[in-house]
Parts: C-alpha cells; sequence; structure tokens
C-alpha cells in the first residue's frame, strides 16, 4: 500500500481549480472597441454622448454595442475593420471635444470579473501599437538651470552693489564671473556662498574670476527632477492623445520607455509626445539695452523682419495653470491663457512699469537633428545632437498691465493653437528628448503572431503528449495531464500577475513544454531502472520519486537562475521570454512532481501486491 | 532503454572533434563575424505587406528614386512580404516616409504596414554589451550554484561544458550568416539553461555513483553514469526538440532563428554534458576522494514531495 496525505490531494485539487478559474478569461477573444471621452478630464462621459454615437452609427448603418462606463463610452464591434470605420465616423461626425481611441474590450463574463479574475494583457507584438524610447537629454536641463541661476544673479548683484565686468555660462555648465577688483570678488564670492549652496568650493579661480560649477550631487537632483517632469509631462500627453492602457516608465537612468497600443499614427504620436514646444515672455529690447543683453529672433510665420527681445525672461511656460484654443473676433486662431499665482504675479510686475512698450511671446522648440562625427578610428559615426528653435509669434504694445489671464493670437491654423494649447496644458518637458528606439505594429501583424503562436503551442504540444503517451502508457497519462495543468497554471499565473503575453513568451512556454517533460522522464526512468533492479512496483516507484528529486530540483534551480537574470538583464523580447520561462519552471516543479505522483497513487496506490505496472 | 557504450573509448575522438568546430567558430566569428540583425546595429526596417506577389525590383526603384539609396529590399517569409532595411540610417521618421512614398507609387493597391523598426545608433552597442555581461553573470552564478550543490570541479566541468556550446551555437550563426537578434541572444541563453539542465542530471548520476560504486575506477563510474542516463537524455532532448521544430515551422518569421538557435544549442547541449563535461572530469581527475568530506545527500530530506 502507498499512502499519498490526504492534504496533497486537496492542495492539487485546490491549485487545478484556481488555474482553470483564473485561466479562464483568456478564452473569452476581446472585442474590437472605440473608446470616447471628454477633452477636458473634469466632465466624464454621459448618456448624452452615448446617444450621440448612437444616432450617428444609427444613419450610417453600423452595428455595434454602445455601453457607457465611468470616464468613457465603450463602443464595442465585431470586426477590425468595422473599428476604424468608427473610429473615422465618430472623428468627423461628433461636435464636442472628444478624445477617440482604439481598444480591445475584454469580453470577461461579469462573474469572473468579480473575483478578479482578467486576461493576460497582450504585448504590442500581438495586439498591435507603438514602442518608444527615448533618451532624456540631461545637459541642457543642466544648462537651463544655471541659465536661471545667472539671470538671478545679475539682479542679485545689482541690488547688493556688486559691479562685475563679465558673466555668462561657459561649456554648457557652469558660470563664469569676471570682476575688476579684488574686493569686488570677494564680495561676491562671500556673497554667493551665503546664498547659494550648489556650487563646488573653492568658487575663486584665478584673478578676480569666480567660476560656478554645480556639485555632483546638484547634478543627479536636476538630472532625476528632469526625468520625473518629463515622465508626468509624457503621461499628461499620453492622456491627451486617449489612448487605452498605455505605459509611460523610466528605463534606466536617461531614458523613458513609451507604450501605446492600438495607436497606428505614429507621426501625431511622436509629434505630441516629443514636442519640447514651450512658451516664453519676453520685453522688446529698447534702444538703450546693451547688446549682450539681447537677441534677434525672427517670427515664426516668416513675415516681418526680425525683431530684438530683452534676454531676460519674464516668465515661462511652465507657469501656465490652463490653455484652451479658441477663435478670436475675426474668426482668427488664439489662445487662451491662465497663468498660475506666481506667474501672474510676474507678468503683473513686468507689465505694470512697462505700459506702451512691447511684448513679446516666444515660441521655444527643442528640436534634434544627427550629424557626423568622426570616431577614432576615423569613421564617420552619426550621433544625435538636440538644437534649440526660438522664434517670436506675437510681439504686442502693453496697454495696461497683465494679471492672470490673457490671450495669444498671431498663430498660423487652428491646428497650431490646439497644440500648443495641448503642450502648454499638459506642462512642457524639462528637458528635450530624442528617440532612441522606435518599433510600430500592425494589427495585421499582431494578429498573424498570435495565430502562429497559439498554432506552434498547440501542434508542440500534441506531439509531445502523443510521444509520452505511446512511450510511458499509463504514467504516460499523468505526465500528460501533469503538463496540461502546468500550462493552466502558467496562464493563470500570468493572468493574475497581469504579466504582458508577447511573442517571445510564447515560446517561452513551448520551450517549457518541451522542458517541463524532463522531470517526469526522469522520474519514470529511474522506476524503470529500480524495476530492473528487481525491486516490486511499489517500491520502485517511491524510489523513482525520491532519488530523482533532487536531480530535478538542481536541475530547475539553475535554468532558474538563468531566467532571473535574463529578467533583470534583458528588455524587450529577452524579457518577455524569460517571465514566461521562469514562471513555467516553477509550476512545473509543482506539477510534474506532486500532480503525476498523486494520479500514480491514485491508480495504483491502493492496490496491494501490485505485480505489473505499465510504465 | 538500456545502454551499454563504451563512452570514454570515443573520447579522444570527441576531444579532436570538438576542438576542430571550436577553432572553425572562432576563426568564423573573426573573419566572417555575426550577422547583427537591427537591434544591434542600429537602423530602419519597414515590413509591409501587398495583396499581391511584391515586385522587389520596382520597389527598389522606387526607393532609389525617392534618394532612399542604401535601401535594402528582400521578401520575408513570403512573396507578398517585402522587408526594407536601411542600415546605419539617420531619421527616425524614415519609416514612415518610406511608407507614404510606396503607398503613393502604388495608387491601385492597397499596402498594409506590418512594422516599423527604428533603433538608434546608441542603442545597438548598449545592447550588445549588456547581452555579453547577462551571460557572464549566468555563467558566473551557474559556476557558484554548482560549486555549492556538488563540488568545484563539476562546476569547472560543467562551465567548459557551457563555454564549448554557446561558441559553437554562435559559431554556427556565423558560418551559415543567419540573424543574430535580441531573440537570438535570449535563444543562446536558454541554451546556456538546457545544457547546464543536462550536465546536472550527468553529474548528479555520477557523484551517486561515486559514492555507492564498488568500482574504483573513475573512468568506469563515468562511464555506467553517462549509461544510465541517456535514456533520459535523449528523450528529453527529443521533446525538446519536437516543440522547437513546431516552434521553427508554425511559429512565424520573428521566432524562426530564435527556434534555430535552440535546435543547434540542444543538439550540441546534449552531445557536451556527454564528451565535453564528462570528459573534463575525467580530464581534472575526479576520484571518491573528492567526495568523502561532502556532507551526506539525504540531508535535503525536508524537500522531497
Amino acid at each position: 500500500m502507498m499512502r499519498y496525505g490526504l492534504w496533497k490531494y486537496l492542495l492539487i485539487l485546490i491549485v487545478l481549480g484556481f488555474g482553470i478559474v483564473y485561466s479562464l478569461p483568456n478564452l473569452y477573444a476581446p472585442d474590437p472597441a472605440v473608446q470616447v471621452s471628454y477633452t477636458s478630464s473634469s466632465q466624464s462621459a454621459d448618456q448624452f454622448l452615448a446617444d450621440e454615437i448612437r444616432n450617428i452609427l444609427k444613419d450610417k448603418n453600423l452595428n455595434a454595442l454602445i455601453e457607457l462606463e465611468a470616464d468613457y463610452v465603450l463602443v464595442r464591434t465585431n470586426t477590425y475593420q468595422n473599428q476604424l470605420k468608427i473610429k473615422d465616423i465618430l472623428s468627423s461626425n461628433l461636435v464636442n471635444d472628444v478624445v477617440i481611441a482604439l481598444n480591445l474590450a475584454p469580453t470577461t463574463p461579469n462573474w469572473l470579473e468579480d473575483i478578479g479574475a482578467n486576461p493576460m494583457k497582450l504585448g504590442l507584438d500581438l495586439r498591435g501599437g507603438v514602442h518608444f524610447l527615448m533618451q532624456v537629454d540631461t545637459e541642457t536641463a543642466i544648462k537651463n538651470r544655471q541659465d536661471g541661476t545667472l539671470q538671478d544673479l545679475r539682479i542679485r548683484f545689482r541690488e547688493e552693489k556688486i559691479r562685475y565686468t563679465q558673466a555668462l555660462v561657459e561649456d554648457d555648465s557652469s558660470i563664469y564671473l569676471k570682476f575688476n577688483s579684488d574686493e569686488a570678488t570677494e564680495k561676491a564670492e562671500d556673497f554667493i556662498k551665503d546664498n547659494y549652496s550648489q556650487f563646488n568650493l573653492p568658487l575663486m579661480n584665478g584673478d578676480q574670476v569666480l567660476i560656478l560649477s554645480l556639485s555632483e550631487t546638484e547634478i543627479e537632483q536636476i538630472e532625476s527632477d528632469a526625468i520625473d517632469q518629463n515622465l508626468t509631462t509624457l503621461r499628461n500627453r499620453v492622456n491627451e492623445l486617449g489612448v487605452s492602457e498605455p505605459i509611460v516608465q523610466r528605463q534606466g537612468k536617461k531614458r523613458i520607455v513609451v507604450q501605446l497600443p492600438g495607436i497606428q499614427d505614429t507621426a501625431e504620436a511622436k509629434n505630441i509626445l516629443g514636442k519640447t514646444a514651450t512658451l516664453e515672455f519676453h520685453l522688446e529690447a529698447q534702444m538703450d539695452t546693451p547688446r549682450s543683453r539681447k537677441t534677434s529672433y525672427p517670427y515664426r510665420n516668416g513675415l516681418g523682419a526680425p525683431a530684438f527681445l530683452q534676454d531676460s525672461v519674464i516668465l515661462g511656460g511652465d507657469q501656465v495653470a490652463t490653455a484652451q484654443a479658441s477663435f478670436d473676433e475675426n474668426g482668427l486662431p488664439q489662445v487662451n491663457i491662465t497663468l498660475d499665482g506666481e506667474g501672474g504675479s510676474k507678468m503683473h510686475r513686468a507689465t505694470r512699469g512697462n505700459i506702451g512698450k512691447r511684448l513679446g511671446v516666444l515660441f521655444v522648440e527643442q528640436k534634434t537633428r544627427t550629424v557626423y562625427q568622426r570616431d577614432l578610428e576615423g569613421q564617420q559615426t552619426p550621433v544625435q545632437e538636440s538644437y534649440e528653435v526660438k522664434e517670436i509669434i506675437s510681439l504686442a504694445t502693453i496697454r495696461a498691465a497683465l494679471g492672470t489671464t490673457f490671450r495669444i493670437t498671431g498663430l498660423d491654423s487652428p491646428s497650431e493653437s490646439s497644440e500648443l494649447a495641448l503642450l502648454l496644458r499638459a506642462g512642457a518637458l524639462a528637458a528635450p528628448m530624442t528617440f532612441v528606439e522606435e518599433r510600430t505594429v500592425g494589427p495585421s501583424l499582431g494578429a498573424d503572431n498570435i495565430q502562429a503562436g497559439v498554432f506552434s503551442m498547440q501542434l508542440g504540444l500534441f506531439l509531445v503528449l502523443g510521444f509520452i503517451l505511446f512511450y510511458y502508457r499509463i504514467f504516460g497519462i499523468a505526465a500528460s495531464l501533469a503538463l496540461t495543468f502546468n500550462i493552466v497554471l502558467l496562464v493563470a499565473i500570468m493572468s493574475i500577475l497581469s504579466a504582458t503575453l508577447t511573442l517571445p513568451g510564447i515560446a517561452g512556454i513551448v520551450l517549457t513544454v518541451g522542458m517541463a517533460v524532463d522531470a517526469n522522464v526522469l522520474i519514470f526512468s529511474r522506476i524503470r531502472e529500480e524495476l530492473k533492479n528487481g525491486r516490486d512496483p511499489l517500491d520502485a516507484i517511491d524510489a523513482g520519486y525520491n532519488r530523482a528529486f533532487l536531480t530535478i530540483w538542481d536541475a530547475n534551480v539553475t535554468t532558474l537562475i538563468v531566467a532571473v537574470i535574463l529578467l533583470s538583464y534583458g528588455t524587450g523580447p529577452v524579457k518577455g521570454f524569460a517571465i514566461t520561462l521562469s514562471i513555467g519552471i516553477v509550476t512545473s516543479m509543482f506539477t510534474a512532481i506532486m500532480g503525476t505522483r498523486a494520479f500514480v497513487n491514485l491508480i495504483y496506490g491502493s492496490k496491494k501486491n501490485l505485480e505489473r505496472i505499465s510504465i | 532503454m538500456t545502454f551499454n557504450i563504451d563512452f570514454l573509448a570515443w573520447r579522444k575522438i570527441a576531444l579532436i572533434f570538438s576542438s576542430l568546430f571550436l577553432v572553425v567558430s572562432i576563426a568564423s566569428l573573426f573573419l566572417k563575424e555575426l550577422n547583427y540583425g537591427l537591434d544591434f546595429t542600429g537602423g530602419t526596417l519597414v515590413e509591409l505587406s501587398y495583396p499581391e506577389a511584391a515586385n522587389i525590383s520596382e520597389i527598389r526603384a522606387t526607393l532609389i528614386q525617392g534618394s532612399f539609396e542604401g535601401a535594402q529590399v528582400a521578401n520575408f517569409g513570403s512573396s507578398k512580404e517585402i522587408l526594407i532595411k536601411l542600415p546605419g540610417t539617420v531619421s527616425d521618421s524614415l519609416g514612415s516616409e518610406i511608407v507614404s512614398l510606396l503607398s503613393s507609387a502604388n495608387l491601385n493597391q492597397e499596402i498594409d504596414l506590418r512594422r516599423i523598426e527604428y533603433v538608434g545608433p546608441q542603442i545597438g552597442s548598449e545592447l550588445r554589451d549588456d547581452g555579453g555581461t547577462a551571460m557572464l553573470i549566468a555563467l558566473a552564478f551557474m559556476m557558484l550554484y554548482i560549486a555549492f550543490r556538488f563540488q568545484s570541479m563539476f562546476a569547472g566541468a560543467a562551465v567548459i561544458a557551457l563555454i564549448h556550446d554557446v561558441i559553437i551555437v554562435v559559431g554556427i550563426f556565423s558560418l551559415i550568416q543567419i540573424e543574430f537578434d535580441l531573440t537570438v541572444l535570449a535563444a543562446l541563453l536558454a541554451v546556456i539553461g538546457y545544457s547546464l539542465n543536462d550536465t546536472i542530471v550527468v553529474s548528479d548520476r555520477i557523484r551517486e555513483n561515486l559514492r555507492s560504486m564498488d568500482s574504483d575506477s573513475t573512468e568506469e563510474i563515468i562511464n555506467t553514469s553517462l549509461n544510465q542516463t541517456l535514456g533520459r537524455t535523449l528523450i528529453t532532448s527529443l521533446t525538446t526538440l519536437l516543440v522547437l521544430f513546431s516552434l521553427y515551422f508554425l511559429g512565424g518569421e520573428l521566432i524562426k532563428n530564435f527556434a534555430l538557435a535552440l535546435i543547434f544549442g540542444v543538439i550540441v547541449g546534449t552531445y557536451s554534458s556527454i564528451y565535453i563535461a564528462a570528459n573534463a572530469l575525467v580530464m581534472m581527475g575526479l576520484n571518491k576522494d573528492h567526495l568523502r568530506v561532502e556532507e551526506p545527500e539525504n540531508s535535503d530530506d525536508s524537500l522531497l514531495p
């Protein structure tokens, strides 16, 4: 007699039940859907919007299921062609300010959703979409910070009556100050030491010169602030794009990953994400403004001669609280701007004393270009560098002191005004970004990839099951059940962790199928050996399981080590593969050892004087 | 399955065979190098699907007219599918420009954009470095674990076998110039896992027999162990190869090279756990004394099922 504790059977049953329930949602194919929400985040979708959509679609004879969710209206359809058609029809017929996005709506039954069972997420390679990897140019953030500090210093020096002969930012990172007396130099040095803590000491550098370079910790702080702000800004912008289930994540030290499932128009997405456009407000330079304090800028629309603006910035786009695109009395595009409190008072102070003079609005945009540099081996290598374009969009006479709200005109087109409004609303990027990687997968390729993945998994499983059934008979049944059980568990765990399934992930599952059999092969070979050594069947089974266990353990732990290293070092396809591989190894240990043991015991365990087993 | 093969009699031949293969692989890696895919070289890749068989030379001509000189155009999987590659390319919007150019040249045909990939110049070399680092770390951890669970000679033998496998698989990729991309790198790491799995099973049996068998001849013990585990080794390799072939033939173009790397890896890994790892143990002079100090195996009873 061979006993196997009741609790072990119970455990296996519970795990099996749990696996089946939580992997179940994956059997329900999602509906292609269109998701509509109001642009303004304060307004949530309502019955009115749902009815409007229903009427538009009824006019066009399109069949769709319209559901009102908390934040949006979901329009479910049955084919991908209809999905695109509905999106086009809605975007040209809906009058309100709405964001329309493609989505894949799950069809999981309510009772499953209620217990938290949801399908696995599909990676971009399986559902289509765009993946961007952006590198944050933190050097620009550092330069901007030093520019700001220099401007601040000029004002403070004037207040403190410290006379200097030269003040500029050199090498994009340190401030160079030149004085014409030792006394002034010392006074400035003391003043800076008392009021600024971010610089490397000593400040003194040669005769009557102070160099203010940022300390290591300060640079790190600026860099991480820049990346955090860029992340926030990107999330805001992605929300404005109306993508369902977007991913915006930091990757490594200076990079940000953005994944937008369902998006096909990469040009628009890139335009919005990568734009560093923002505004700067400057006073027009006067005749007596020294040359070193003013710069000439061209007009953005190309009309009119370039004009000189003062270098000091009244305020920048980061102090814009809200911005809305609209039209002025003459039907020309404009942007209505509301500043935050601090911005409002800065604007008021600057314009109060300058009535009659002109206020310039600068459109500032960071762009990137590729230049070729000769590397050490004399080969031309492409290097991306960013540069700044500053153009005047309006230069208007100040008639009265401005407050927190005003409007900007002089924009070329309604699309430009709405884009500028969006960028001002979503916030500026603290540092420009370059796209270092971009992957777009069309929906048809995604569907083909799923089909190929599923098909190869079915065939692989079929072949392996066929072989072990033929080779191991009754024990083969145990191993086959365990293998199937393993896939169910693997899928259930992936679903619970809401891990993303990718094509390499499917390959990982398929590979797990092939390798998970190994544990059973080890056990069964051992049992055969023990039988050959003359043990009676029950003893042989017992010895087989016990002796093979440590081997299985060692073999799996080492493979798991590889999988975990892949998981931590890999990106993209490598990661997807590593996830399924690691989960598969863990679940296979359970199913191949405990699962088959329970089955074998159920069949043979109660028999006394067992003479033959079918292995 | 019972075997009684004198594996170690083939030892010298196997050694010559492996050395030859290693030399050819390394020479090929130096002379022909690897055919790195987009992930590692950087550049732009566009995959398009035409409703009917696409005319490659026409597409090439259109691209050259549109001043995309360096474009390589080739079929991908089928005659309707087209893969356009622009190596070392300069702009991240190139992909969409190509699509609009080709669509305007083919007004009567609906071109389906399957995918666009752009990888910047700095990413490629980083991915290569990361891949190399990951592989070295994996090897180091393997060595540590085996040294801890078995004994340092086993660790040495296993790592020699792993390096042997990786060099030969990469060598094959270099020899027949199959594209080496990120998924192939992942496959290579999986090969490490698989080959190690095999080596551990064999080593485990050698350790057990060193303790239990009466014979004093290490070679005889190793030979017996190899024969005892051969059945299992072959069956597991067979089931793994079954799924890999189904991935290779049905998994789609993107998975093909991944499956291929693993197919080579499984074959080489199976061979190496028999001939390289076991051989290395013999050559390092493993004998019963090396295991005497270790604690008895049943200290791990708590782990039993």
